[in-house]
């Protein structure tokens, strides 16, 4: 039997909903062996044990909104040899970077009571913009078949196989006829990210972007395919605007769709 | 006065990120605090401006591991306000889907987030030594649960198939005969995972609750029905902000949720059996009383014998709306937005999720409100705790510390559910 220490796994959380670290627990069938190859020293969803680091692989879920977990991420990272982010919180802000485009102010006074309770920052925004990333998997939430991929591949040394594709590839190659072209459908499909499978044209809906921007997407061109289908300025804005709003890509295209007076 | 202040930094084994503060003067309990330093995500803000048809997906990222039970009340609240009726097929589907996740989730909290308490594990990895065939019965569940989802939803976490008026697509009998199979074996694995946990040890507990749960006239409630409680409450769901009131209280951090006549209550698994148990048909009584389980428990301990017991019904459910299963005529009714307000109140797993929306004529959402089961048990489980860490004082504090985090696990806690928490205040004595 292999006598070499097993390498540490850490799991933390940041601004999120828990869906991506829940992912892992969602492999049911390859957990327990997840758990032989790696050493899981803290994972706070799932185990009372956190031990200090150092730590071989830190998955990181969620945003940075907070004073606290700004300096909490530095610290994060400083333990870590490895860092990945996971979802479209941590890689892009998620879906509470709306606060990005609104004030602040008005946030926490039409959530609370009491808004002197309250700290947080102006902004919601990715790991990457605060510590350096080893690697981004992306997703609202991540498949945890690439999980598994970018986890094997890290111990293993060499590169994840993440394609960088659109979904319209995943939908060619699933089989799917075009939603846009077979019923008129608006899809982001040609400029997100692939990854999740293309379920949601293969549900007869269009693509709603969750895995965020694929590589050189021409945002414009697919506004302009929106806009042909019947698709208003607010509905194309609101399309970018969502999981990964602060995406560059998505954050531009939503802008040139922008009205001041309907921020939503 | 000699006081100490006993501090939980990190609970774990519960969604999202929570910490524990015991104040103890003179050797009493002056104090307790479940403080929540999950950083507020203001979905009740960013929601405004939106299109109330985004509503349902937008709400599921308020949570990760019950992301149906937001898809849900947020559905029926949106179709409440728009005067859309969503019967037959379609709202079987929607309950077949709500028990997949019911499925999901409590297995995962019964195996994977609370039996390690019970058995002296620290988690279900290294419980899985001792108890291999418990932890791979308990996973087995867990993806039956998820094929479910899978299947109805397109996947596990934030599925992508529910809209207003009912569903993007819905699945032929065929399509849903593997699943039925999946369930068959499933519903066996739940009954043996019932009498698995009903042999813990459970410590003596006892409180007089005030439960408070949905009623549904024939139905274990999942998505519709009047709000009830043990004490006489009996109210529709639209007047739920009559009778509940948030606070935003200084020292203790936290939107608490509190009847407006009466304080504290409690919702979840335990609140359902209680007000439900007729509902539950023969089996499931019957194997519930086989487990020396019957209505008037008061002891959240055994909320994880209950939680069983709703997995055994769900897998049965399941397999019922499988069975009575005819496609409809299409994937949804028509929708047509207009101004007003909607409510709707929905079973998810760890307890009722309140959501309403008020909309404008283009049907884009001018406000929006939402309580989550958690924010409803705060009080609760801070009572609990202050009786649990009275009796347990004594005892060394490893222990102490241990019984309160099993004793906040009871509820099942989900603390993601971050629109109603704030950050830890300090309270300076």
């Amino acid at each position: 039997m292999d006598a070499r220490p097993r390498p540490t796994l850490a799991v933390w959380k940041f601004a999120s909903c828990d869906g991506c670290q829940l992912s892992l627990l969602d492999c049911e069938d390859e957990l327990l062996a997840v758990a032989g190859a790696l050493d899981i020293a803290s994972f706070a969803e799932a185990s009372s044990t956190l031990r200090p680091g150092p730590y071989d692989l830190s998955l990181v879920e969620g945003s940075i909104t907070t004073a606290h977990d700004a300096e909490r991420i530095r610290a994060v990272r400083a333990a870590s040899k490895r860092l990945i982010t996971i979802g479209a919180c941590a890689t892009a802000g998620g879906i509470q970077a709306l606060r990005n485009f609104a004030d602040v102010n008005d946030y926490i006074a039409a959530v609370y009571a009491t808004p002197a309770y309250i700290s947080t920052l102006a902004t919601s925004t990715p790991i990457s913009a605060h510590v350096k990333v080893d690697f981004e998997l992306h997703g609202c939430p991540i498949n945890k078949t690439q999980l598994l991929e970018v986890i094997s591949a890290l111990l293993a040394g060499r590169k994840p196989d993440i394609p960088n594709e659109s979904v319209c590839v995943a939908c060619k190659r699933r089989g799917t006829p075009c939603v846009m072209v077979a019923h008129g459908t608006p899809c982001l499909g040609p400029v997100t990210q692939a990854g999740c499978g293309a379920i949601c044209p293969a549900y007869g809906r269009g693509c709603y972007g969750c895995f965020g921007p694929a590589e050189a997407a021409n945002t414009a061109a697919l506004a302009a395919a929106w806009t042909a289908l019947g698709a208003d300025r607010r509905s194309i804005h609101r399309a970018f605007r969502t999981f990964n709003a602060a995406a560059e890509p998505f954050r531009k295209e939503s802008d040139a769709h922008g009205d001041e007076n309907h921020p939503g | 006065m000699a006081t100490k202040t006993i501090r939980v930094d990190t609970l774990t084994r519960v969604e999202g990120e929570g910490a524990l503060e015991l104040d103890i003067a003179d050797g009493a309990v002056a104090g307790v605090r479940l403080s929540i330093f999950e950083p507020p995500r203001f979905f009740e803000a960013l929601l405004r401006g939106r299109a109330g048809a985004e509503a349902p997906d937008i709400t599921a990222r308020i949570c990760g591991i019950c992301p149906v039970a937001y898809q849900m009340s947020a559905l029926h609240a949106i179709e409440d306000a728009w005067g859309v009726t969503v019967d037959g097929p379609l709202r079987a589907l929607r309950r077949l889907l709500y028990c997949g996740e019911w499925i999901e989730s409590h297995a995962l909290h019964i195996v994977l987030l609370h039996a390690p308490d019970f058995l002296g594990f620290p988690d279900a990895i290294s419980m899985a030594a001792a108890h291999g065939e418990a932890v791979q019965r308990g996973l087995a569940l867990k993806k039956a649960g998820n094929e479910v989802l899978r299947l109805l939803g397109g996947r596990e976490i934030h599925p992508v198939n529910v809209r207003v008026g009912g569903f993007y697509r819905v699945p032929t009998r065929a399509e849903l005969a593997p699943l039925a199979a999946t369930l068959e074996t499933a519903h066996a694995q739940a009954i043996a995972l019932a009498r698995w946990v009903a042999r813990f040890p459970f410590p003596e507990f006892a409180r007089d609750y005030e439960f408070v749960a949905l009623r549904h006239p024939d139905e274990y409630p999942l998505n519709a029905g009047r709000i009830v409680s043990n004490r006489g409450l009996d109210i529709a769901v639209a007047d739920y902000e009559a009778a509940f009131a948030e606070r935003h209280v200084a020292h203790s951090t936290a939107l608490q949720s509190g009847l407006r006549a009466r304080g504290s209550y409690l919702v979840g698994p335990l609140a359902r059996f209680n007000l439900n148990h007729d509902r539950l048909g023969p089996s499931v009584q019957a194997l519930a009383a086989e487990l020396g389980l019957a209505p008037g428990c008061t002891n959240p301990f055994r909320s994880i014998v209950v939680r069983a017991i709703e997995v055994v019904y769900a897998c049965e459910e399941a397999l019922r709306l499988i069975a009575a299963y005819t496609p409809p005529p299409a994937p949804a009714v028509p929708v047509v937005p207009r101004a007003g307000v909607g409510t709707a109140c929905t079973e998810a797993p760890r307890g009722i999720l309140f959501h309403r929306y008020r909309l404008d004529a283009e049907g884009s959402i001018l406000e929006a409100r939402i309580v989550p089961p958690t924010s409803q048990n705060q009080s609760t489980i801070e009572d609990d705790l202050r009786i649990i860490a009275t009796r347990d004082l004594q005892l060394p504090e490893d222990e102490l510390r241990d019984h309160c985090e099993q004793g906040i696990r009871n509820y099942d806690p989900c603390i993601s559910c971050s629109t109603h928490f704030l950050r830890l205040e300090v309270r300076r004595r």
